[in-house]
């Protein structure tokens, strides 16, 4: 796996509202076609994990904390970039 | 929060669901902006480290059950009277960090007299006034903040300034009280906007904690059922018609608000 | 400790402070002004909190959330200024923490005057806010009980964690008698606030202190709960005082100012040959209705006597369920019934019961 990011989706916090669609600048996330959360909603599912890039846009307009991001550490020892916000 | 997937050894978490919220599912409609409020505002607690000696208080209108999302102590305030009971706790516990949480009818409408007097005061607490341009628990009337113009259920017309007044802009009108340390007006509408709003929350927070003052951080949110739009369209209708009317930025920052923010 | 002299007012602040009060919020109204007045000296120089506020709305907002964060807190007021804080005292109740209010009633309705007054004995006996609740209410008819009421007010409201109210009229406030004022209890530190107070979740999960249920259900459990909450106050804290009543044909029932006025009827019944004797209720709510309902039993009537058109009185006839006539001579507006004109009711009531 070389994607520079990673996010995991609580699917049953999300309510559909697609606001990560608009912001995500790599577009890989979609709302779910025929399938609903144990809300009853359409959730939000990444199309193509490899490339996220692990900006957070997605999880910093989510209104219902779906989010959880991760980004491959720095070479070299270098730090992380520093968490949103 | 992150189940049933590994992670590899090389990643490293860059946002994790804060501590300061509970687990609870929200009762905000979908795309609305509380949830992005609520969660700002959680962040700053764990970053600043104060969850446990933090209360709030939360208010009237549709973050009336606030209590149930913050994972901090919390009680719920007559309408509009959230700055007095604010006051109330922190006179009687100078050391607990208290915010109040409240809509534009809550702050605006109804309390206006606590929020003022509080502000004038230089309570030490901090004010988190989201102003969505309408009454949204009750389904959709006009509110202090409607713009002329704006349609509401109470609107049906239009907001008729002539009649009903013109929208309040509250940060220019707490700004101008000596007792206020650091006032602002913020929006949530896109992710620069939202990150921007979480530096203000966080300097809000350590204003009070600096004992400087009162401070509030008006922040401009959408209500898409309301409205009758789209999660995205609210957005982009509240950047179109909101912003112009009520300018974003500082409406005070008292000298020692400044000295505080050239520490960070 | 000695008697000195105490005005009414400032006797129920400095007991309140005794009583180890850590916060009073309060606006400015005739006729118990003094009590704020004092407090905003006394009150400071003991490092607790005063804090005038901008209204009686926002003074009983100040209480629920000092009373909230756990400490023992007060305010005063007169009859439009506890008219504004009804909806205070509807979720002080409703939310289970204790809170203290003075009442010094003054005439009404409206603006009214600033004269004694007896008018707000169903507001506050019935109808404290919206909702099913009563507060304590605890009717001194002297300073000295005044001062001791004050104290039991705050143990009350601690101990059921409600709301505790004194009435009482401006004659009260503002006259002046010798009293004994308890010792100075200490103040409870920050550190031993109780364990449901808003302290901040240190090590805890988070205290939530709310009036809000929206499920029926839950609602319906919370007011049960309060319910017999109620029933366990009415069974155990009932109180009244009662004079020349073993051999009393003709009772006399009188709360507060005009109690105390009723004694002196009371006496100059008796010198007249009537055998006359009064009950004087301490606690409005809950009130002393068992003991008025075996009195009726062996009594040929009962007067009541307010400065109200007649509003105990209810209370009154409801405990009787009419064992014995029951008369009512009231004076409204701020006049204060005096004992030449409530001798003659006796009197009359002697003749026709």
């Amino acid at each position: 796996m070389t994607a520079k990011g990673m996010v995991i989706i609580d699917e049953n916090r999300c309510k559909g509202c697609g606001l990560c669609l608009a912001v995500c600048p790599v577009h890989i996330l979609k709302l779910a076609d025929g399938r609903f959360n144990t809300r009853g909603y359409r959730p939000v599912e990444i199309t193509d994990p490899e490339a996220c890039t692990g900006c957070a846009m997605c999880a910093i307009i989510c209104p219902d904390v779906v989010f959880t991001v991760y980004r491959r550490r720095a070479r070299r020892g270098q730090p992380a970039p520093p968490p949103t916000g | 929060m992150a189940t049933g997937q590994d992670i590899p050894p090389d990643m490293e978490p860059v946002y994790q669901y804060p501590e300061s919220l509970t687990s609870r599912f929200t009762h905000y409609c979908p795309g609305c902006t509380h949830g992005v409020i609520h969660r700002l505002i959680a962040e700053v607690i764990d970053e600043l480290g104060i969850r446990e000696r933090t209360v709030g208080v939360a208010p009237v209108g549709c973050a009336v059950l606030a209590y149930d999302y913050f994972n901090l102590d919390f009680c719920e305030a007559a309408h509009g009277r959230a700055p007095a009971m604010a006051t109330g706790i922190k006179r009687v516990s100078p050391d607990t960090v208290v915010f109040t949480y409240q809509g534009d009818g809550d702050l605006a409408a109804i309390g206006t007299a606590e929020i003022i007097h509080a502000a004038n005061r230089g309570e030490l607490i901090t004010t988190i006034f989201v102003n969505n341009a309408i009454y949204g628990m009750t389904g959709g009337q006009m509110a202090p903040t409607t713009l002329p113009g704006q349609v509401t259920t109470s609107s049906p017309g239009g907001r008729d300034v002539r009649m009903a007044g013109w929208p309040i802009k509250m940060a220019e009108l707490i700004g101008v009280l000596p007792g206020a340390a650091y006032v602002t007006r913020q929006a949530v509408l896109d992710v620069p906007g939202i990150r921007r709003a979480k530096q203000a929350i966080r300097l809000a927070f350590r204003v009070q904690l600096a004992g400087l003052g009162f401070s509030m951080v008006e922040i401009l949110s959408t209500c898409n059922t309301n409205w009758g739009l789209s999660p995205l369209e609210a957005l982009e209708w509240a950047k179109a018609h909101m912003v112009p009317y009520y300018p974003l930025g500082d409406t005070k920052v008292a000298d020692a608000v400044r000295a505080l923010m050239e520490q960070a | 400790m000695a008697r000195e002299l105490w005005e009414g007012n400032m006797a129920i602040a400095e007991a309140a402070v005794r009583a180890g009060l850590e916060a009073f919020f309060g606006y400015p109204i005739t006729p118990q002004t003094e009590i704020l007045e004092y407090l905003s000296r006394r009150l400071p120089e003991l490092g607790r909190v005063f804090l005038q506020a901008e209204s009686e709305v926002a003074s009983i907002n100040m209480v629920y959330g000092a009373a909230c964060a756990g400490a023992r807190v007060m305010t005063s007021s007169s009859s439009p200024g506890i008219s504004l804080m009804q909806e205070g005292f509807s979720y002080i109740a409703c939310s289970e923490v204790p809170a203290v209010v003075v009442n010094l009633m003054r005439g009404g309705p409206g603006l009214g005057n600033v004269a004694p007054s007896q008018g707000d004995y169903f507001q506050a006996v019935k109808m404290a806010g919206h909702g099913d609740f009563h507060p304590i209410v605890l009717a001194p008819g002297s300073i000295q009980e005044a001062i001791d009421l004050t104290i039991l007010a705050f143990d009350l409201a601690d101990r059921y964690r409600t709301l505790a109210m004194i009435v009482a009229d401006g004659s009260l406030g503002q006259m002046m008698e010798p009293a004994e004022m308890p010792p100075m209890r200490p103040v409870r530190p920050p550190g031993e606030r109780p364990p449901w107070a808003l302290t901040g979740a240190r090590g805890r999960l988070p205290n939530v202190i709310t009036s809000l249920y929206l499920a029926e259900e839950d609602l319906e459990q919370v007011n049960l709960r309060l319910q017999a909450k109620l029933r366990r106050i009415a069974a155990n804290e009932v109180r009244w005082k009662e004079y020349a009543t073993d051999d009393a044909e003709l009772l006399i029932v009188a709360f507060g100012t005009v109690g105390r006025i009723c004694q002196t009827v009371v006496r100059e019944a008796r010198a007249k040959g009537l055998k006359a004797g009064l009950l004087r209720p301490v606690t409005l709510w809950p009130f002393p209705s068992t003991r008025i309902a075996e009195l009726a039993a062996r009594v040929r009537g009962m007067l009541v006597v307010e400065m109200n058109a007649g509003q105990m009185l209810e209370d009154v006839r409801l405990a009787v369920e009419a064992r014995c006539p029951v008369r009512f001579y009231g004076r409204l507006g701020g006049m204060i019934p005096l004992p030449d004109e409530i001798l003659p009711q006796l009197e009359a009531m002697d003749a026709e019961v």
